[in-house]
């Protein structure tokens, strides 16, 4: 067992789910397969999915909710 | 109450624009920002400085509290709402005046007529301003709508009442369409919003936007003529000119009486702008809204008038009456405006937030540049991606484009993609060249120009 990083390709503010009303697209411990949505960046008002580019198990979100982050910061750990 | 100290609740531009009316007037200024805007320019410009909150703008410029209470201990006597955030929040207004400040724009009730479509509509009508044809609201059975949509006459919007943003709009040509599109939108819209009444409004083809900037001090108002801003990308407007290209004087002359009757109507405070679509086919103007604000595009008016429409909107709210008359004020010359934003026009117009390498600002007669940019300075990634406009203005149309092609060689901006590529592929157009252009005209053209729109 690995663990893979997937990271923010820009900056700005990470949401977890859809809409606020919604529930996560991933919690800790779902399977994720390459090619899901994970969350989205919220960048200057726009919205950009961010999809996993590995197959495995959500081990960890180092990012809550609607908190800022940078480009390059870890999002979520996957165990693969 | 003349204002000694004036809090600045917005950001970007706009707050240093405020600043430098403010400086003018001698009125010391408090500059509100967000823990990601620590070093931004209007921060380093303003008297006082204070942080609100986290960079979301939810949690600072968006939250009334934290404003209040920061302007409220900051010792202001004056908000400035700027343009978007709570600019236009009518609660927003009456909590600052509750708070024994003044609010820089109009009252909290004008706000709220005005936001409200119906209300805004109904106030046009009665001030005699012509609003697009459509059902007076919500429609009832088909037959009815039928006969509405005939005396409105085709092709005809049929809007879903819950809908918004262009959402759930179809376009019959005529009343066949129009029954079998009316039952289809009306069973969407409840599929998707819970409730499924529909509203007609005449479709216009060829539609400019043209809009009229007054002022109004609560017991008389003025217009300082119109702006033109058809070209339109996502419903954002990125090219602005002012006076309107496509008006004949006598059109033009209804359109600003028309603005001003509604400005008078309301007793209007401040600084407004009376937004309309002008029909190229037949020359007629319908009004849509009023934005109870200053707008990004203000610098056009204030080329071609020579008022200074942000310390115009300050003294108002510091209970100074108009200091122009309707017979001071003339248009003079050709202004127009860019938005640069911090996005890709080669690649879909991607934010592009990033360290600001280097700048080079271009200058000379008849050229400004209101901005908030320096060297070295890291846009941060969680506002608009607006970052400044340029603004030229000459003795005509012409001659301005040629100002504008000028001006936009020499502005450099390293180490972010920004819009001037388009404005560059722009200026050289010949359609833009003729002002033969139209709220729908970009879209298409950025689809069959994009080659054109790397730097």
């Amino acid at each position: 067992m690995a663990n893979h990083d997937i990271r923010s390709p820009l900056p700005g503010t990470f949401y977890r789910k859809p809409a606020p009303d919604q529930p996560t697209f991933k919690s800790e411990g779902d399977a994720v397969a390459k090619g899901d949505v994970i969350g989205l960046i919220e960048v200057m008002k726009s919205f950009h999915e961010i999809t996993s580019d590995a197959d495995g198990t959500v081990s960890a979100f180092a990012v809550d909710n609607e908190e800022p982050v940078m480009a390059g910061q870890v999002l979520v750990t996957l165990e693969t | 109450m003349a204002i000694g100290k004036l809090f600045i609740a917005n950001r970007g531009e706009i707050a240093v624009r405020i600043i430098r009316a403010a400086r003018d007037l001698g009125i010391r200024t408090v500059q509100a920002y967000s823990a990601a805007d620590a070093n931004a320019l209007a921060v380093q410009l303003a008297d006082e400085a204070v942080e609100i909150g986290p960079p979301a703008a939810k949690k600072s410029y968006l939250n009334v509290e934290a404003v209040l209470k920061a302007a409220r201990t900051s010792g202001a006597d004056a908000v400035h709402p700027g343009y978007g955030f709570l600019a236009e929040n009518s609660d927003f207004a009456d909590a600052v005046e509750a708070a024994g400040m003044i609010f820089v724009g109009p009252t909290g009730d004008t706000i709220r007529t005005m936001g409200d479509k119906a209300a805004a509509r109904a106030a046009a009508q009665k001030a005699g301003v012509p609003t697009v044809p459509g059902s007076d609201g919500v429609i009832g059975d088909l037959a009815e709508a039928r006969n509405t949509a005939e005396t409105i006459g085709f092709p005809v919007m049929i809007k879903a009442s819950a809908g918004g943003g262009g959402r759930g709009i179809r376009i019959a040509d005529n009343a066949e369409a129009f029954e079998a599109l009316a039952a289809q939108a009306s069973s969407e819209a409840l599929a998707a919003f819970g409730d499924g009444s529909l509203y007609l409004e005449k479709m216009i083809t060829r539609a400019r936007h043209i809009e009229v900037q007054i002022l109004g001090d609560g017991h008389d108002a003025v217009h300082c003529f119109e702006r033109e801003c058809s070209l339109q990308r996502r419903r954002q407007k990125v090219w602005e000119e002012a006076p309107s290209a496509a008006l004949l004087p006598e059109t033009r002359s209804r359109l600003c009486d028309s603005a001003v009757s509604l400005a008078r109507s309301v007793g209007y405070r401040g600084a407004g702008t009376i937004e309309y679509l002008y029909d190229d086919a037949t020359g007629e103007f319908y009004f849509i809204e009023m934005n109870t604000r200053i707008q990004v595009e203000h610098p056009l008016t204030e080329c071609i008038t020579g008022i200074d429409l942000v310390a115009e909107m300050i003294r108002i709210a510091g209970g100074a009456r108009l200091s122009v008359a309707q017979s001071d004020i003339a248009s003079r010359g050709h202004a127009i405006e860019v938005r640069l934003n911090a996005e890709d026009p080669a690649n879909g117009f991607m934010p592009f937030p990033g360290e600001v390498a280097s700048l080079r600002v271009p200058g000379g007669p008849g050229v400004r540049f209101d901005h908030m940019l320096y060297p070295g300075y890291q846009i941060p990634p969680f506002y608009d991606s607006l970052l400044g406009k340029l603004i030229v203005w000459s003795d005509s149309r012409e001659n301005a484009m040629i100002r504008l092609k000028g001006a936009l060689s020499e502005l450099e901006i390293g180490g972010l993609k920004t819009t001037a590529g388009l404005f560059k592929a722009l200026v050289d157009d010949k359609q833009v060249a003729d002002g033969d252009v139209h709220t729908n005209w970009l879209e298409p053209w950025l689809e069959t120009n994009s080659s054109r729109l790397t730097e």
